[in-house]
């Protein structure tokens, strides 16, 4: 018997990879600005989105939202009564969305074409870890915190919020009463992504959201 | 719990890789995981066994290389490893460094085959090698 060592220096997510760069070259060419919404369960990632949805649309930019969960369309559901048109991606126990799904969601989706948006959100499925390792070809990737969770979240989750280009607080309307650390919040965010943008936001009172519109606006023109 | 999905990815590289070598089995693979890339070991090691059970990887061994993160640090104009993934400041002046050159990497470096005498040598491909000796060169790079 030989032995032989083959060297293959191949990305392990490497299908994932290539058919994400194939949804950016799509996105790009259509001219529509992809998030990819990353958080724990219970953070209000469809809350904030469901608002988000509700502001552009009122200030007449056409929007849409693909939402993935293990089961159940209720964040579909609650998206929707924006008047937004919306896809739930049920994962089936996956704890993430990878290239593959958003394809197939993107292609099979009847009325929506990717020329006819401004903004695409895509809300992962509620996990810290696992989104962080798949690219779904977005051009802004989104990591949310909520006061109740604890400020060292960006700590115990590095990998997902180095990986992020934004972070959003949410449920800013009850950090007092939670007792929640703004200021170590944002230093421990800096301390695992320098530099990062920081937006605190309540979907119930609308605090914050005009900064994070404006954020939005901005990565519009820039593209 | 992304293991799964992961493990199952690397069967499929490295079983069309390994295609190439007909008659050769897979003995090793070997891989590259930055500290960022958000993967657990023994959950991967645990989910390899689960994933190459009864498919012509049964019995390969997972090797796991753990790279540290290194940052690009502006005011000392140099790369540096940092301890841990707690803090991505540069541990020569202590400045923050959003600059990342390792730590999110998952690939497959490399694989070991064994292969019948009697077949030839695989196709032509600078990148191959036979080992020779073999067992020299695993010592090696197992310590």
């Amino acid at each position: 018997m030989t032995t032989r060592i083959v060297e293959l220096r191949r990305g392990i997510l490497k299908k994932n990879d290539e058919l994400a760069a194939g949804l950016r070259g799509r996105f790009t060419s259509a001219g529509v600005l992809v998030l990819n919404l990353v958080s724990s369960p219970g953070t209000g990632k469809t809350a904030f989105l469901e608002r988000t949805l509700r502001e552009l649309r009122a200030r007449g930019a056409r929007v849409a939202a693909l939402v993935g969960d293990l089961e159940t369309d209720n964040d579909a559901r609650r998206l929707a009564a924006s008047g937004a048109p919306v896809r739930q991606i049920n994962t089936h126990g996956i704890c993430h969305l990878d290239a593959e799904m958003i394809t197939r969601n993107l292609d099979g989706w009847e009325g929506v074409s990717l020329a006819g948006l401004n903004y695409l959100f895509i809300e992962n499925v509620g996990n810290l870890v696992c989104p962080s390792s798949y690219d779904l070809g977005e051009r802004i990737r989104v990591a949310l915190l909520s006061v109740t969770e604890g400020e060292d979240k960006p700590l115990k989750y590095p990998g997902l919020f180095n990986s992020a280009d934004a972070a959003v607080i949410t449920k800013m309307d009850i950090a007092v009463p939670c007792g929640f650390d703004r200021e170590l919040a944002l230093k421990n965010l800096n301390e695992i992504r320098p530099g990062m943008r920081v937006f605190e936001t309540s979907a119930k009172t609308g605090a914050g959201m005009e900064a994070w519109l404006a954020y939005l606006a901005e990565q519009v023109q820039a593209s | 719990m992304h293991e799964l999905s992961i493990a199952a990815s690397i069967v499929e590289a490295v079983t069309e890789s390994a295609a190439a070598y007909p008659g050769a089995r897979v003995k090793e693979v070997r891989l590259r995981v930055g500290a960022l890339a958000s993967v657990v070991e023994d959950s991967l090691q645990f989910c390899w066994e689960l994933a190459t059970e009864d498919t012509p990887l049964s019995g390969a061994r997972l090797v796991i290389r753990k790279l540290p993160v290194v940052v690009h640090c502006d005011a000392c104009g140099v790369d540096a490893e940092i301890d841990g993934v707690q803090s991505f400041r540069c541990p020569r002046c202590g400045e923050l460094a959003a600059d990342l050159r390792q730590g999110r990497e998952l690939e497959i470096e490399s694989i070991e085959l064994e292969e019948p005498d009697s077949e030839s040598s695989g196709p032509a491909d600078p990148k191959t090698h036979a080992a020779d000796p073999p067992e020299e060169r695993i010592s090696e790079e197992r310590i």
